[in-house]
């Protein structure tokens, strides 16, 4: 007691009023935090506002009544000293919800109530947010129990927005949580332009377009009464022309996938029989690019629930593939297997090319993506084949697996479900 | 102070009853959401969890029944409390009736997707059940804001639902008359349209009770309920006599 009274007064008021406002503190500390590190801040930020807010509650005159002692009110409002949290709040720019462990809301910034409207105070926060994910996201966090750090959250009616959602206690004791939107509409929005189908379809028409024009061009004019070069460009038009047939030839056999309703096939297709077709129908191929196939089918009978031309596509694609990216191996080969009966079956299309950077599998099968533009051009490449694999595999229920290692090849497997 | 825990209490008994009803009405809304998606693309899978999910808001109003009666037996509530308490109950059984209307839904996707029709069929389809949901949307947080104002304003949307309605069923019956091989599709189609239907009435049942909780009012003048889809005769049958 000695050295208390032996600092300055000053000193002492102002920790006392820390102490005395301590839930709310490390409520406003805890959610500034909160927000700058889940907006991708590093915490900076937010510990210098956190050092500003300490100040302003050091250093703002006390409200009459302040320092009695306090309730957690039905309204938070009632708290002493609230005003630092209501108006944290307020500059929050998502919508941000303060409720207590019964579930019951004390706070809805502007933003909350800009986005979804106004909620009674002292109202149930599940019964604003019924969806079963959001509201199961709530109740874990209300009992305390394991939950996922966000989840997801899409609004469909009156229009749709998508929402990051995190959930945290804060001010410890206090047994006060915040609810923090981010809204990711916007991200989603874009996300879809960059797959948009006919922006990027007219711009990979446009390319082989722009270079027969040009050639025209030139054939009209000064290469007019030059027979040689006229050969030759004759020659590159007529590739550019089939290339941009078979990309239209795709992008309608795409088209078509999607279009078709989302039914799973019911015909049982036997995959030796089928990839030993494939494999015939791409021999000519094989011979053009140098490349042995190499068949590695069991015996028996190996049926799988699917549709049989759409499985001619995909192993038709994949084996085409192969030949074409991974010629400089020589050889390519195709294996099918099921380890036990009832297992899944796995059909394996390997080549022993140049490979494909790590980088780059997660995504070629994106339409129109590329690993190199180049190459893909020289081998009359649409960038749309995997897309198309893709697309076929997912509504028979199997899934495609990619392996690669530069310098020694890549493998496709498919996997068929069980049954 | 015991007066003032028993009110805490009491007051975080009827929290949680909300709660309750938020749980049965995310539940009821993705329902429906879902068993029209799965009409929409002709997903059987999606279609087999909507109905399994029925079970859950089945059991919810059960609990939710028990509950109440519990909150009644123990506290004997009054004025505004026991309006609460038997909104709840209310609101319970609009939203499993709802539920219900969504697995009928979503039980005719399948013999709609063995015949295949062409996707105009669905557009229609796919906008009524916005508009529904919109409106049951619309009420619950009506129930969660408190706030009487807006109700009135989705009961009077229900017309547009009805509306809809029946231009769909004429559309429908186009269809039908265009190409017999249309009608087992359509005929499925129909019930679904007023399956969704009903789930607009639903939702301005609950939009009445929450009225009535909050205000302790009965929402004021008779609507005009009608789906004028009885009228709607095969476009063109006659001038066949003529």
């Amino acid at each position: 007691m000695k050295e208390r009274e032996m600092q300055p007064s000053w000193l002492e008021t102002a920790a006392g009023r820390l102490r005395r406002n301590r839930v709310l503190l490390a409520a406003a500390a805890a959610s500034l935090l909160a927000v700058d590190l889940f907006l991708g801040g590093r915490g900076i930020a937010a510990m210098l506002a956190v050092a500003f807010v300490l100040a302003v509650a050091v250093l703002l005159p006390e409200r009459e009544g302040e320092g009695k002692p306090n309730a957690t009110g039905r309204n938070g409002t009632e708290q002493a000293g609230a005003l630092s949290a209501v108006d944290l709040a307020a500059v929050v720019q998502d919508p941000l919800y303060i409720f207590d462990r019964t579930g019951a809301v004390l706070h809805a910034n502007e933003a909350a109530t800009l986005a979804f409207g106004p909620i009674a105070p002292g109202g149930s926060l599940q019964l604003k947010f019924r969806a079963p994910e959001i509201h199961a996201f709530i109740g874990h966090v209300l009992e305390g129990k394991e939950a996922p750090p966000a989840i997801d959250y899409i609004e469909r009616v009156p229009f749709e927005r998508a929402y990051r959602v995190a959930a945290m206690p804060i001010g410890g004791e206090g047994g006060l949580y915040v609810l923090l939107f981010r809204d990711q509409s916007e991200a989603r929005r874009i996300d879809r332009m960059r797959t948009d189908f006919i922006a990027n379809a007219s711009h990979e028409l446009r390319t082989p377009l722009a270079s027969i024009a040009g050639f025209i061009e030139t054939l009209r004019g000064p290469a007019r009464n030059d027979a040689k070069a006229r050969d030759n460009f004759l020659q590159i038009m007529q590739k550019q022309t089939a290339r941009m047939a078979r990309l239209i030839d795709d992008l309608l056999s795409l088209s078509r996938l999607e279009a078709k309703p989302y039914v799973r096939p019911t015909e049982r297709v036997d995959l030796g029989r089928l990839l030993r077709e494939v494999s015939d129908s791409l021999s000519h191929l094989a011979t053009e690019t140098g490349v042995a196939i190499k068949l590695d089918l069991p015996e028996a009978p190996l049926e799988v629930t699917g549709n049989r031309d759409e499985l001619v596509q995909v192993f038709a694609n994949l084996l085409e593939n192969a030949c074409k990216y991974g010629s400089s191996g020589g050889r390519v080969t195709l294996q099918a297997r099921r380890e036990k009966p009832g297992a899944e079956t796995a059909v394996t299309v390997t080549d022993f090319g140049p490979g494909i950077p790590q980088e780059h599998i997660p995504r070629i099968t994106e339409r129109f993506y590329r690993v190199d533009v180049e190459t893909s051009r020289a081998q009359k490449g649409t960038g749309l084949g995997l897309a198309i694999v893709k697309h076929i595999l997912t509504r028979h229920g199997a899934r495609l697996s990619i392996r690669s290692k530069v310098g020694e090849g890549s493998s496709f497997t498919v996997y068929f479900p069980p049954g | 102070m015991p007066g003032q825990n028993i009110r805490r209490s009491f007051d975080q008994e009827l929290r949680s009853l909300a709660n309750q009803i938020g749980a049965m009405g995310g539940h009821a809304e993705r329902m429906v959401e879902q068993a029209v998606g799965a009409l929409v693309s002709g997903d059987t899978e999606l279609a087999r969890i909507v109905i399994e999910n029925d079970a859950f808001l089945d059991l919810k109003e059960r609990e939710i029944g028990e509950n109440a009666v519990a909150i009644i037996a123990k506290r004997q509530p009054m004025a505004g409390d026991l309006r609460e308490i038997v909104g709840a109950i209310r609101i319970s059984s609009d939203l499993e009736r709802v539920g219900d209307l969504a697995k009928n839904i979503a039980k005719r996707v399948a013999a709609i997707a063995e015949v295949r029709q062409p996707t105009q069929l669905f557009r229609g389809i796919s906008a009524l059940s916005d508009l529904a949901l919109a409106q049951l949307k619309e009420v619950l947080d009506a129930y969660a804001s408190r706030l009487p104002d807006k109700i009135s304003f989705v009961r009077d949307r229900d017309e547009d639902i009805d509306a809809m309605y029946t231009s769909l069923f004429r559309e429908l019956l186009t269809y039908m008359m265009e190409d017999p091989r249309n009608i087992t599709a359509c005929t499925h189609l129909v019930f679904c349209a007023k399956n969704i239907e009903r789930v607009g009435d639903h939702a301005t049942n609950i939009a009445e009770t929450v009225y009535h909780i909050i205000t302790g009012a009965t929402l004021p003048a008779e609507r005009p309920k009608e789906d004028m889809s009885h009228r709607v005769t095969a476009p063109g049958s006659v001038q066949k006599g003529g």
